[in-house]
């Protein structure tokens, strides 16, 4: 945790260097002393005071003593980074093709990725993947109307 | 009293009831399944309820909270996994007493007292909430700038371990908010020249995110397996309840009153209701010894608190338009987006709303008795369906959901973003309460901040000039100097 607080600190300074640096070209209210930047700058400071004092506290063991106990006293769990990656995949895939090649194709496609990232079986993961689909396509589509998009299956539509 | 006949009008309609009816279910099932929480479940709602009416979409709301917080005890009591963080307080105590084989007084006391401090927590909602709004009308923009101030406050202190983080968290919020045209110069901020961000961030989207995505998230990157401590089938549930109450009234009386307190402070949920009654319980106990050992005691003064924490969070929610946990922060969205504004005028205007709400309420606590005894019935089923098979349908229903509030794929890049900063945050130790805060409020902060201001014309004292104002203001900056004195005090006695 210490490690990652000086990483998260530094990151939060640099985030409060931009957003100060951008708010100084925001309009004032007619006829006050502050206005649109008002609030952009508190945020700044107090995000690049914060950070700061994360990178700080992060050089300092003693802050860290009591989580570190917690830490240990906890068993480790097992962790699979990869599968939450093909997750983050599978979303950025839809918004990049569902367009293009409409819900009723892409959602199976991504489906099936995570469900195999998750390790479901093969077999289980292919029906489960047509089933969701064609139930969200139902529900959404025809029940609540949202306009899916059809892609090269429109002549079908 | 026409508004109350009109309420009752508005809630049974066999509509609403076959809307209650279903999202008790759905709550249920969410709840049972560890890894979805209550607020996923509201946030997973809400675009189902975007094409409902105003009653029955809060009525969805309000029904599968209660049954999710509920149902959230029951993997906790056979699993050791908490369905939902209001049963992590007291989920070891439930395993336990379900190994020595009392798992029917386990579920029962989680179920019965669910019921009694949800019921609770909402007569406080339905005879505070009114009479509050009452002195809320008189409110002006300084009353409404110290209130968020203080919401943002509470979230602080109260809802984390640690105030810097909390702070982080809530600052992040707030330039969410910043993000979009609507800002009292009208000034564009943040867009970066996209005609989507000029509108802000959407919030339902980004609590889909933080609420549902980051919990997808988290599940596919940690693995872990449960092992179900008994597999023989239930007895009475209800056996052996009437002597708990009749044991343990003060117990009963005092999380339910704790519960709806820390529900109605802003940024502090069933969760931190739980954990602070479970440990309220133990410490005025006569038999402390007995604590983490598989003692029923804590459980129905915790069960008590997060059920009754629920009403509790709709107090701030309904009568200022600030929420009090994260599940009403997205149920306001819900309220504005179908006209019915929070805040005192709501009251005045649309009463039969409120109260319809209201009845809604005692009729989800009710339901809990007989639905909740079903669930606990089926559980093992439940509990059996493999979370890996649920996880990416749920991710599919976020996306489509995400998408369905303004037809755009701009709802689904924020739903996205918001689940990776929502597991980052949880891994590295910031809240996330504070954060949706922000985000909820930002606007509203700036508007009354303006608008005092003009009126203030320069002179800063008048923030405080207003009776309320002033003491709220005053209650403000006593809790921010707190521990700076506090750390004078320590440094002057070493």
């Amino acid at each position: 945790m210490q490690r990652v607080d000086r990483w998260v600190g530094l990151g939060l300074a640099t985030l409060a260097l931009a957003v100060l640096w951008s708010a100084r070209s925001f309009p004032d209210v007619p006829g006050q002393k502050l206005g649109a930047a008002f609030l952009p700058m508190i945020v700044g400071v107090g995000l690049l005071l914060c950070g700061l004092a994360l990178v700080v506290r992060s050089f300092r063991g003693s802050a860290y003593a009591e989580a570190e106990a917690e830490a240990q006293a906890t068993p480790e769990v097992e962790e699979h980074f990869g599968s939450a990656v093909v997750i983050v995949g599978a979303v950025l895939a839809y918004i990049l093709l569902s367009e293009r090649i409409g819900f009723l194709l892409i959602a199976p496609l991504c489906l099936v990725a995570v469900f195999l990232a998750l390790r479901v079986r093969w077999k289980t993961a292919g029906l489960c993947a047509i089933g969701g689909t064609l139930l969200v396509h139902v529900a959404f589509y025809k029940l609540l109307r949202v306009p899916l998009p059809w892609g090269p299956l429109t002549p079908f539509y | 009293m026409d508004a109350i006949a009109d309420a009752f009008g508005l809630v049974f309609e066999p509509y609403v009831l076959l809307v209650i009816l279903l999202s008790a279910a759905y709550g249920l099932f969410v709840g049972a399944i560890p890894g979805l929480t209550a607020t996923m479940a509201t946030a997973l709602l809400v675009p189902v309820t975007f094409f409902m009416p105003p009653v029955p979409a809060v009525a969805a709301i309000v029904t599968a909270t209660a049954m999710a917080i509920f149902s959230g005890d029951i993997p906790a009591a056979l699993l050791r996994m908490p369905g939902t963080p209001a049963s992590a307080a007291y989920a070891d105590e439930a395993y336990l007493m379900t190994r020595k084989g009392q798992a029917e007084t386990a579920l029962g006391a989680g179920l019965v007292f669910s019921v009694l401090g949800g019921i609770f927590g909402v007569l406080v909602l339905s005879l505070a909430a009114p009479a509050l709004a009452e002195v809320a009308l008189n409110f002006s923009s300084f009353e409404y700038f110290w209130l968020v101030m203080l919401g943002f406050t509470c979230a602080i202190f109260i809802a984390g371990k640690d105030p810097v983080k909390g702070i982080v968290s809530l600052l992040i919020g707030l330039m969410i908010s910043v993000v979009g045209l609507e800002n009292p110069a009208g000034a564009p901020r943040y867009t970066f020249g996209n005609a989507e961000m000029m509108g802000g961030i959407p919030l339902i989207p980004l609590m889909i995110g933080m609420f549902a995505v980051s919990e997808i998230l988290r599940y596919a990157a940690v693995v872990a397996k449960p092992v179900m401590a008994t597999e023989r089938p239930f007895g009475n549930v209800f056996a052996g309840m009437w002597t708990l109450i009749r044991k343990y009234p003060v117990q009963l009386f005092r999380g339910s009153a704790l519960g709806t307190a820390v529900g109605a402070l802003p940024g502090a949920g069933a969760d931190i209701a739980a954990w602070m009654a479970y440990a309220m319980s133990k410490r005025f106990s006569k038999e402390p010894q007995k604590f983490g050992t598989g003692h029923v005691e804590g459980i129905v003064e915790s069960g008590a608190a997060n059920n009754s924490a629920l009403g509790g969070a709709w107090i701030p929610a309904l009568v200022f338009g600030i929420p009090g946990d994260s599940i009403t922060a997205i149920a306001i969205g819900v309220l504005y987006l179908k006209g019915m504004n929070p805040g005192p005028t709501l009251f005045v205007n649309n009463p039969q709303n409120i109260y319809a709400v209201f009845i809604v309420f005692f009729l989800a606590q009710l339901l809990m008795l007989p639905l909740g005894w079903m669930a606990i019935k089926a559980a093992k089923r439940i509990l059996h369906i493999p979370a890996s098979v649920l996880m990416p349908l749920i991710l599919l229903f976020c996306v489509v959901g995400s998408f369905a509030i303004n037809n755009s794929l701009f709802g689904v890049s924020v739903m996205l973003i918001a689940g990776i900063v929502g597991f980052c945050m949880e891994r590295w130790g910031f809240p996330v309460a504070p954060t949706i805060l922000g985000v909820v409020l930002g606007t509203m902060l700036e508007e009354h901040f303006f608008s005092s201001l003009i009126k203030a014309d320069g002179h800063f004292l008048v923030f405080f000039e207003r009776p309320i104002a002033g003491t709220l203001g005053v209650l403000c900056l006593l809790i921010w100097l707190w521990p700076v004195a506090r750390m004078l005090r320590r440094r002057a006695a070493a």
